[in-house]
């Protein structure tokens, strides 16, 4: 019998809010994040709505907040989430025995770029008679740019901060394959857990990329919403109309243990973690593969560590799994490819299985977005109900699944799958269930 | 016998820097004591306090060591890119394997969906002068830049694809793709502990059957305007002494240790079951024998000052020396990042203090910054392959430019036989990750 590994803890920071069950009963009521851009001028921008984090002060959830006086926003949403989820799993009143035992393995994202200054620096230092940037940029660079600030976006600090805020030592990594980062980082520290290295992880994403270049980039890919309307209907999900993602930020943070572990401190488990699969497309750069193959490979082997047949009812006749927070961004490409991953998997049972994205409320979290998943999947199981994907007015004729439409449903779910799919064709699922005791 | 179920071995090198592309003119600069590092002629460094840095060799050209057919894929890779592919085209060729990117294979020796690979990466700068050339297109007559502008219609001089040259995961998406590697896929990015930590992940990977051989390592190259300006915030570069040429100026565990200087490079590593190597009958270089990692807590939050750190550094190397089964005295060389900033080589003194002990200072120590470079995210990289390397040929490199290193065996010295069993590679990292990892002598 493999080692069991359980949630104990859960947070995260969004633009539906910074609390569990607020941003939780805000999906449940089918709200959405998205507005016009705040935090720098976009109405020239091709995309000129996110769903931005409002309202948080990460001084709200940490003890030391000098240590903590130059964090970026990757680190702030990240301390946010971990000091929920910390709190949840009691991680104060009946501590870890040793803080070595403790881990971290995160998907974070960089830090913001400090635009303006950098995009003052570059011209000034701009050399018209040579197409380059000159000796001059350097003096610019030291007088208009700051040392913590630029230090604070390398994308490790979310640990360094995390390690100093709770004492954490043990082993820390952070993985940084685009959208699928924080699925992988949860997937990885339970396979972490399972071979004894750790007995503890905190594991999660955060992702602030509402800045000009990171619209830039990606509206340059051409992969994010450019919607006219009302900046709440644009993320349309598995809708006819779908095109594009709406960029969101923040963090999701959990706190995995070893069965063992929790017990021994008296810690109460919110669900288990049963699967974990993982696969590199290997096609093309830019493109996923069309047939889904990448996809289902990593929900194939997520469903094998789980021990779960995908095409096998329950004796009550649910499918197995009740329930998929689907990557969803409302690419054309992402919702299709994912459609097909899913009945290749599951097969003639794939209509029975509910698939929603929580992307239609809050936007695309990038690295974070598998964190704050993972955590709504757990909520499904714990409350009884199911997240809706919003905007959902005209059906594709080829995406044919249960995809929730537009309100929250009711539902008896026990066990639910996550996806996370990434640019440069990472594939990442996990699997979690509800906690049935020891 | 460690704790491993199943043994792992190295069985390719793949290392890429300043040095030269593969482990012959890499290994043999070791020996003989050569420095790449030289004043930067790329671009301009004006003001800037430490111009140095090694620098790839002139007509280094990652087309050539790409199959035709991915040609056109190298327009949208970042240099950090370019040094991935050539060093895991360096590693598979090293490693006799035949993959989807061996021009002219039959067939492949390694199944797709059993060969993963794990690729450490750092924050990648975008290209300043496409950048700035983009920008300049949206300034107001005092020089600024108008987002109005850019939004526009400015950002459309960036090419489409601009923002996957930047993505820190397409080192693995381009290996992957050229390599064929369906299997387990991961890019750390831990600072300079993100290869040494990729090389923990393969292990683990490999060991827990769900791979039979990795693409494994890191790469780096922060040689440009804001890489500079970054690693001199953080404390690693420092202004160097009037009159300073270059090579000489890296000393590590030197008291008068004033900095270090960057390097673009890192290096892939095939990692493999003993049981795949020997299917195909591939002597292994050396055994991947154990791996530990930790965290330091540091004062200053960011980890630029990692003196305090020896215990929390001691941890890692424990952890890896407890997974190998092997106690400190298993050990008879060292190959410590060696950065010869003042604060990163404390903490590693001191760890290596507390877990070798009166013994310390006769175990030699192996550097690679002061003849490649501090490569970021490859450095651990290049110290897996001197480790390996040193086990093979069953020698210490040569070492360079450190004085007086009371306590250590770490001054300047000529190369010179030693018969190693196990050799320790360290890393600690900003941001204060620190990865450990056991090479054991191939049997």
């Amino acid at each position: 019998m493999s080692v069991r590994i359980v949630v104990t803890g859960m947070g995260w920071v969004t633009p539906l809010g910074h609390d569990l069950e607020g941003v939780w009963g805000r999906m449940m009521r089918s709200e959405c994040g998205m507005a016009p851009i705040t935090r720098f001028d976009a109405r020239t921008f091709p995309t000129t709505f996110a769903a931005e984090v409002r309202d948080y002060d990460v001084n709200a959830f940490v003890k030391h907040p000098q240590a903590h006086a130059t964090a970026g926003l990757n680190s702030k949403y990240a301390l946010g989430a971990a000091r929920q989820a910390w709190a949840q799993a009691g991680l104060d009143e009946r501590p870890a025995p040793s803080l070595r035992r403790v881990g971290m393995y995160l998907g974070a994202g960089e830090g913001v770029i400090d635009t303006a200054n950098y995009f003052a620096a570059n011209v000034a230092g701009w050399d018209a008679a040579s197409n380059r940037v000159g000796g001059a940029w350097f003096d610019a660079a030291q007088r208009m740019l700051d040392r913590a600030r630029e230090v604070e976006q390398e994308p490790n600090m979310p640990l360094a901060h995390l390690a100093r805020e709770f004492g954490i030592r043990g082993p820390s990594y952070n993985c940084l394959t685009a959208c699928a980062a924080s699925t992988q980082a949860i997937g990885e520290a339970c396979s972490i857990l399972r071979r004894g290295d750790a007995d503890a992880m905190l594991a999660g994403g955060s992702h602030p990329m509402i800045h000009p270049l990171g619209i830039t980039g990606f509206n340059r890919l051409t992969a994010l919403s450019t919607f006219k309307g009302d900046p709440t209907k644009a993320s349309r999900p598995f809708d006819i109309g779908r095109d594009g993602f709406v960029m969101g930020e923040g963090s999701g943070m959990v706190v995995l243990e070893t069965l063992e572990h929790a017990m021994a401190r008296g810690a109460t488990p919110l669900a288990e973690l049963m699967g974990y699969g993982s696969s590199a497309d290997a096609f093309r750069i830019t493109d996923i593969q069309p047939d889904g193959r990448g996809a289902a490979a990593a929900m194939t082997q997520a469903l094998a560590q789980a021990g779960i047949d995908p095409h096998k009812r329950l004796d009550d006749g649910r499918p197995p799994i009740q329930y998929i927070s689907a990557h969803g961004t409302g690419t054309k490409e992402n919702d299709s490819i994912e459609t097909i991953g899913v009945k290749r998997v599951f097969g003639e049972l794939a209509p029975s299985i509910p698939m929603s994205s929580i992307k239609s409320m809050m936007g695309h979290l990038i690295a974070a977005a598998g964190a704050v998943e993972f955590i709504t999947c757990v909520q499904s199981i714990r409350h009884g109900m199911l997240p809706p994907t919003i905007n959902y007015a005209n059906p594709d004729p080829e995406l044919d699944l249960d995809y929730v439409p537009n309100t929250a449903r009711a539902a008896k779910v026990d066990t639910c799958l996550s996806n996370s799919f990434g640019f440069g064709g990472q594939n990442d699922t996990v699997i979690v269930t509800r906690w049935r005791g020891a | 016998m460690g704790r491993s179920a199943t043994h792992v071995v190295i069985t390719g090198l793949g290392p890429v820097c300043g040095l030269g592309v593969g482990l012959e003119p890499f290994w043999q600069a070791l020996t003989a004591g050569t420095s790449a590092i030289r004043r930067i002629d790329r671009f301009e460094t004006g003001s800037f306090g430490c111009p140095f840095a090694s620098l790839l060799p002139e007509g280094f050209d990652v087309r050539t060591l790409v199959p035709k057919s991915f040609r056109k894929g190298t327009k949208v890779m970042a240099r950090d890119i370019e040094i991935a592919v050539a060093g895991a085209h360096m590693a598979v060729q090293s490693a006799g394997l035949m993959t989807r990117g061996t021009e002219g294979a039959t067939s492949v020796t390694i199944a797709p969906e059993r060969f993963g690979a794990h690729i450490g990466a750092g924050l990648i700068a975008a290209d300043i002068d496409e950048l700035t050339a983009a920008l300049v297109t949206s300034t107001t007559t005092d020089g600024k830049v108008d987002l109005g502008a850019w939004g526009s219609g400015g950002m459309n001089n960036l090419t489409p694809l601009w923002l996957l040259k930047y993505l820190p995961n397409m080192l693995a998406c381009h290996v992957t793709i050229i390599h064929d590697c369906q299997g387990p896929s991961n890019t750390i990015t831990c600072g300079e502990s993100s290869a040494l930590l990729s090389l923990g992940e393969s292990m683990r990977v490999i060991g827990r059957g769900d791979a039979d051989a990795c693409l494994s390592g890191g790469a780096e190259s922060r040689v440009n305007q804001m890489g500079l300006m970054r690693n001199w915030y953080s404390g690693r570069l420092r202004n160097m002494p009037a009159g300073a040429q270059g090579p000489e100026l890296v000393r590590p565990f030197d008291a008068e240790a004033c900095g270090s200087v960057l390097g673009e490079g890192g290096g892939i590593l095939v990692v493999e079951s003993a049981e795949s190597a020997a299917r195909r009958g591939k002597a292994p270089l050396a055994q991947l024998a154990g791996f530990g990692a930790s965290q330091s807590v540091c004062a200053d939050t960011m980890g630029m000052d990692l003196s305090q750190s020896g215990e929390d550094i001691a941890a890692a190397i424990e952890s890896a020396l407890d997974d190998a089964g092997m106690s400190a005295s298993d050990i008879d060389a060292i190959v410590p990042t060696g950065c010869a900033v003042p604060e990163v080589d404390a903490g590693e003194r001191a760890a290596l203090e507390r877990v070798f002990g009166t013994r310390l200072a006769s175990l030699p120590i192996a550097t690679v910054v002061p003849n490649a470079g501090f490569c970021g995210a490859g450095t651990g990289a290049l110290a897996a392959c001197a480790g390996v390397q040193m086990l093979a040929t069953q020698s210490i490199p040569a070492r360079l430019n450190a004085a007086a290193t009371p306590g250590l065996d770490a001054a300047a010295a000529v190369s010179r036989p030693a018969a190693l069993r196990a050799v320790l590679v360290l890393t600690t990292s900003l941001g204060g990750q620190n990865a450990a990892i056991i090479l054991r002598r191939a049997s």
